[in-house]
């Protein structure tokens, strides 16, 4: 009699059967993709002299080249917090209205969310290629780059943050008749300045790593000098680029990391 | 800083009523630098008309170029772009597995060097470009997806790392005690307690730095690393803007498919 109250295992429990299936399809899209992208493990060693003969040129940093990025290294982060910016200032009126508990037309909300979701398939990178088209080359196109990327990102984080405030002030506003506006500026924009701030930081912090790679393709800063030494073969200069940008993203995390904790 | 102010009270009031005026000069200073600095090459004269043919090019796709059999239409270089983004993930979530072990504080441990080290390690890792890593493995293995996988895998280590060690420090600990008294040894403890606690976060991770995967992937092919980032940058160079819209409207679609997709899966994991 307590036999019969033991739980059976199911025929698909017994078998592991999802397991199986899981691990199936696995390896059959491991093989496939391998296939699709020929990785050949021999020939990575094969070549491994020549991988090796690049890390001990880049071993060799020409220092001397520090002076002549240093200029250019400020240039991206004057791109970073610009870019950063100008997204921010348009994705405050975006993060408004994506916000469920402010705009309570659905189709709107739908709307607005459809377009930001968009906004942050596109990688940064293709966006430069396309405004290094537009405006040429330069920093102008790695700002306007950047405020897009940012733009999406900050109104999602927005968004999100608005949606978790307490509604407490905002029926007490609305019930006095306070107009939108006012109700936005004295109950909303209180509540959550700081994550705001804080977001704003986490962004800038993207946007740095973001920026000094933009340059690859034409769009100022950095990345412009990393291109050239890369196509000069001039690795020494390559290395000296990038224990530099290292050091000025680990910084600006530092400070970005610093004054977050100071503000939640 | 209030901690340390608060031992003089007038000095504390005197920068709680005038901090604000502080941050606002630093903001402004920050503000004129930056702007100031920056050289604007303004619009070109061209800007109007390329960006009006880049509207039309959006608009009038080159449908054709969906899939024309050749292995180099859309529909296989997208197949290209998520194999690459596929296969990098999977190595690095293999390869990553150690790292985070070795940067995961743990209470047994006194002065933290090995957890310190393995954080720094991984840091260095995450910032370095992951372009240049791509340009590299170019340099190791010819142009081609291969460089891309090789590139995906290596930078991934770096976020997939501290992903995996933050879970492996926040973990729940009760089963691995429990094997410990019931006199389980250590590969024991790793392979019954360890691995089953961590493995729906390990998986969850993975799934999520996939997606950034998929983005990355798109774009290396922008310096040879195979992908679908090769037709594009060839297509913007060349000025064929429909070209562009279509390879635009498959990425945008790829991107949205893969992270709902996801979405989905890491739902039903935690």
């Amino acid at each position: 009699m307590t036999n019969a109250n033991l739980p059976r295992r199911s025929w698909i429990q017994r078998w592991h059967v999802k397991g199986f299936g899981w691990t199936a399809l696995m390896v059959l899209l491991l093989i496939g993709s391998s296939k699709m992208t020929d990785v050949n493990v021999g020939m990575f060693f094969s070549n491994l002299d020549q991988f090796a003969d690049l890390i001990v040129r880049m071993s060799n940093p020409t220092w001397d080249y520090l002076s002549v990025i240093i200029q250019p290294l400020i240039e991206t982060i004057q791109m970073a917090i610009l870019g950063t910016t100008i997204g921010t200032i348009f994705a405050i009126p975006f993060a408004l209205m994506a916000a469920g508990n402010l705009v309570h037309n659905k189709f709107l909300r739908g709307f607005d969310r459809l377009v930001l979701d968009l906004v942050r398939t596109l990688p940064d990178l293709l966006l430069a290629a396309i405004f290094v088209a537009i405006f040429g080359i330069g920093s102008t196109a790695g700002v306007i780059t950047l405020a897009i990327f940012s733009f999406g990102m900050i109104s999602k984080l927005f968004y999100e943050v608005i949606e978790t405030i307490d509604m407490g002030p905002l029926e007490a506003m609305e019930s006095v008749g306070a107009s939108k506006i006012t109700i936005i500026w004295y109950a909303v924009l209180p509540q959550i300045m700081n994550q705001f701030v804080s977001y704003f930081l986490y962004t800038l912090e993207i946007n740095v790593r973001a920026s000094t790679v933009l340059g690859y393709l034409g769009a100022g800063g950095i990345g412009v000098y990393l291109q050239r030494s890369l196509n000069e073969f001039n690795y020494g200069a390559t290395a000296v680029i990038i224990l530099a940008t290292i050091v000025v993203v680990l910084i600006i995390d530092g400070i970005s990391n610093h004054l977050r904790r100071v503000l939640l | 800083m209030q901690a340390m102010m608060s031992n003089n009270k007038p000095h504390l009031s005197l920068w709680r009523r005038w901090n604000w005026l502080v941050w606002l000069i630093v903001v402004a200073v920050i503000y004129v630098w930056a702007i100031g600095g920056l050289q604007f090459t303004g619009l070109q004269e061209s800007a109007g008309s390329v960006s009006k043919s880049i509207v039309h090019g959006l608009v009038n796709p080159d449908w054709k170029y969906v899939y024309n059999g050749s292995g180099e239409d859309l529909v296989s270089l997208i197949l290209q772009t998520l194999a690459i983004a596929f296969l990098g993930t999977i190595i690095s979530a293999l390869i990553s597995v150690p790292f985070a072990f070795w940067a995961a504080r743990s209470e047994k441990e006194h002065y933290r060097l090995r957890s310190g080290s393995g954080k720094i390690v991984l840091t260095l890792i995450r910032t370095f470009p992951e372009i240049v890593l791509a340009i590299m493995f170019i340099k190791a293995v010819g142009p081609g997806s291969y460089a891309g996988v090789l590139a995906v895998s290596i930078h991934s280590i770096g976020m997939l790392g501290k992903l995996f060690s933050e879970a492996i420090e926040n973990m729940d600990r009760g089963a691995e005690e429990a094997i410990v008294s019931a006199g389980g040894n250590s590969p024991q403890v790793f392979m019954l307690a360890t691995l089953p606690t961590i493995m729906p976060e390990f998986i969850s991770y993975t799934l999520y730095r996939f997606e950034i995967a998929v983005r990355s992937a798109s774009i290396l092919g922008m310096v040879g690393a195979g992908g679908i980032g090769t037709p594009m940058i060839f297509a913007i160079q060349t000025r064929n803007w429909p070209r562009v819209g279509i390879i635009l409207l498959g990425i945008v679609v790829m991107v949205l498919l893969i992270d709902s997709l996801s979405e989905q899966l890491r739902k039903r994991l935690i």
